[in-house]
């Protein structure tokens, strides 16, 4: 008798305790995550300052095309298709939490369905079809990431956290949806047998779950209910505590790919970055009366960030800017830059990835030391050497290769740059070729040793070809 | 230059010749079909001769921005005082420093590469190659350079300037934003690679050789240099040449007209 079901087992009418009991998890859940987030934007603070707030409207239009339109990611037409659809999953379905999580305060079922009527169906089944777009993807993923051991996901720097890291995704993203689809097939079961709140008139059927019904047609109804009500907490639990986990993992770019395209650098990516101390010391060498270079908004403002005097370079991450720190927090460790970067290609050790990897760890580890009242960065450690070593550094031909096939907007060539500044200038270590090649350019006007006076002697083999 | 301002006449266009259009054997002959070509078309350019200095590129790229702004500053303002507007060169590395980053320290000029600037001729009427040059039918393969390609975004001027040869033009499979650097960039032209497997200009050459090209066409000094290199390493330098775009346009005008 599905009736008497109803008055012995009824957890939606009055079950005021899951309704605090939800309440109490989106609260914790809420306090991590804010958390979490106060950690992240702390340590990204410890860079310099830099002003990127010019241009808003390319900015936004950027931001539109590379995080929105996930341009880049159709460099490979597969795989970026294969994103789109985990992208549109994560980001359509999670509308469906709203009702969700109103439903959990509320202590209501499908709380928008009398609102929608006939709509509701179409919008669940929707969600249902993106469901198993996100199943079948996450599946070929995983058999991408382990059995065809493409190059990229194995190369060095992926130990063992960062593989684990990509699989646990895949496989929360499956359960997740595999709780989303069997919570609404069970669901209409006990709606077919009339129990209950569960007895709705647009409840369904829905898309795919009506077909994975066969398998909840023989349990009973206090069964049903406690696995209905078991994948709708699953679902809910797993999203929360998936939230938390992204702070930890490198899956954040799903929130910063947004604000790194918005903030990435517009100039042409051949422009380095000014260094405008310098310039005023060379100009008062050369005799040049120093006036104060015009800022614009790329340059890094180094006078009114408040420090010590800034080092030339970086040795460490708060030498860095704000936004080499994001791109680091931003990177998802997808290793395109890598599998571009010629060094790489050739057998290198620079790897960009890593070099994104390795600053975003020295954050972590300096962001930690700090909470426990440690010294944070001033542990006489630096991102220069005990994270990444010189060899690296000397490696790259800045061909800006990794920038370019970035999807997220990260410019692993900045920091490289940086780190590279900080060794030629505040250490005078350059390899000794290198040191041949100023001592040329300072002393003949050319990076190798010929005389200046020769520099025109080419015209008079031009000469020569006139006559001849 | 300092003649032409004696003589109170202004160029059309500087021609900045760079360390290695000055100085690199290879690279002089680069410079010496430029102005050629530049000759032929009744341009009026000039160039600064001995008081032309690096731009400062290696240095900037090896981290030592002291010496960059030297040269940049000392530069500018030779450029300055010759009042010069407008600058072409063939060199990409000369071309991003002056044209992206001396105007932070005062230096403002329209600086254009000379693939843009053959194109411009090109398209305007003023280069004619009539029935096609030496290169007709050849088959050509470009080879991207990363201060031109991805620093600059030019990709399309340079092939056109090829298109025009009527050449059997051949993409490698690595081109425009993917392109693979040639190895040279970031001052590793001034040192030893890093130990590795292989030497980046060798993988890059196999991949211009695998299209098949008999001319391999660049549009810098150091790709010259790494991929001529790279071809003799693969002991092919008999079939296969390594040409600046100013040189075949060179070429085929002189067999043109």
């Amino acid at each position: 008798m599905p009736g008497a079901a109803i008055k012995t087992v009824n957890p939606l009418t009055m079950n005021y305790l899951s309704q605090v009991f939800f309440l109490i998890c989106l609260v914790a859940a809420g306090y991590f995550l804010y958390q979490r987030i106060r950690f992240i934007i702390r340590n990204i603070k410890l860079g310099k300052s830099e002003d990127r707030n010019d241009q808003p409207v390319r900015r936004f239009s950027r931001m539109a095309l590379f995080a929105l339109g996930q341009k880049t990611m159709f460099d490979k037409p597969i795989v970026g298709v294969m994103h789109f659809i985990i992208y549109l999953g994560f980001v359509i379905i999670n509308i469906e939490i709203l009702e969700i999580i109103l439903d959990g305060l509320l202590g209501t079922h499908r709380l928008f369905a009398p609102y929608l009527g006939g709509l509701y169906p179409v919008l669940i089944s929707f969600f249902e079809l993106l469901a198993v777009g996100v199943i079948v993807t996450c599946v070929i993923f995983l058999i991408r990431r382990n059995g065809l051991r493409l190059r990229r996901f194995w190369a060095y720097e992926m130990t063992r956290w960062p593989r684990a890291d990509a699989n646990l995704i895949l496989v929360l993203e499956i359960l997740l949806m595999v709780a989303f689809l069997t919570w609404n097939a069970a669901d209409g079961v006990l709606r077919s047998r009339g129990v209950g709140q569960y007895a709705m008139s647009n409840g369904g059927p829905f898309l795919f779950s009506q077909f994975l019904a066969p398998l909840f047609e023989g349990w009973s109804a206090g069964a049903l209910i406690i696995y209905e009500r078991f994948a709708w907490w699953f679902h809910i639990i797993g999203i929360l505590g998936f939230s938390i986990y992204v702070t930890y993992s490198k899956h954040l770019h799903i929130a910063l790919a947004f604000p790194n395209s918005y903030y990435a650098r517009l100039e042409p990516k051949g422009e380095f970055r000014n260094m405008p101390v310098v310039t005023n010391e060379v100009k008062s060498m050369l005799g040049i009366p120093a006036d104060p270079v015009p800022e614009t908004a790329a340059q890094v403002n180094t006078e009114t960030t408040g420090r010590a005097p800034d080092r030339f370079g970086a040795k460490d991450v708060n030498d860095l800017t704000w936004k080499n720190l994001m791109d680091a927090y931003t990177c998802t460790q997808c290793g395109r830059c890598t599998e571009a970067c010629p060094a790489n290609i050739t057998g290198k050790i620079l790897s960009p990835r890593k070099i994104m990897m390795d600053t975003r760890q020295r954050m972590e580890d300096a962001g930690h030391s700090l909470d426990k009242g440690g010294p944070g960065l001033e542990d006489g450690k630096g991102l220069l050497d005990d994270y990444i070593t010189r060899e690296e550094l000397l490696a790259c031909t800045t061909c800006n290769a990794c920038v370019e096939v970035c999807p997220v907007s990260i410019n692993p060539l900045d920091i490289i740059m940086d780190l590279r500044r900080y060794m030629i200038m505040e250490e005078s270590k350059a390899p000794a070729a290198w040191n041949g090649m100023f001592s040329n350019i300072e002393n003949n006007m050319a990076p190798w040793k010929f005389s200046p006076a020769d520099r025109f002697n080419w015209a008079d083999k031009l000469k020569e070809s006139n006559e001849a | 230059m300092a003649d032409l301002m004696a003589k109170g006449e202004e160029p059309e266009v500087l021609f900045w010749v760079g360390c290695a259009g000055s100085f690199d054997d290879r690279y002089k002959r680069v410079t010496i079909a430029f102005v050629k070509i530049l000759n032929k078309l009744g341009i009026k350019f000039a160039v600064l001769g001995t008081e032309e200095g690096c731009t400062g590129d290696p240095a900037r790229r090896a981290g030592n921005d002291f010496l960059f702004q030297m040269q940049a500053l000392t530069n500018i303002q030779v450029l300055n005082g010759y009042n010069v507007k407008k600058i072409v060169t063939a060199c990409p590395h000369c071309f991003n420093t002056i044209k992206n980053e001396y105007p932070k320290l005062g230096g403002s000029y329209e600086v254009i590469h000379h693939s843009t600037f053959l194109q411009q001729l090109i398209n305007e009427g003023r280069i004619k190659l009539q029935g096609g040059g030496e290169f007709r039918g050849k088959r050509i393969t470009f080879h991207d350079s990363c201060y031109l390609g991805r620093a600059n975004n030019i990709y399309e001027a340079p092939r056109e300037v090829l298109a025009a040869l009527d050449a059997d033009l051949v993409e490698m499979k690595r081109s425009r934003r993917n392109g693979l650097c040639c190895g040279a960039g970031g001052s590793q032209m001034f040192k030893e690679a890093e130990p590795g497997d292989k030497e980046i200009n060798v993988e890059r050459t196999e991949e211009a050789l695998a299209t098949g090209a008999t001319t391999i066409a660049v549009a810098c000094p150091f790709c010259m240099t790494m991929l001529t290199d790279g071809v003799k390493n693969k002991n092919r330098e008999t079939e296969v040449n390594v040409y600046d775009l100013a040189e075949l346009i060179d070429k085929s005008l002189g067999n043109g007209r």
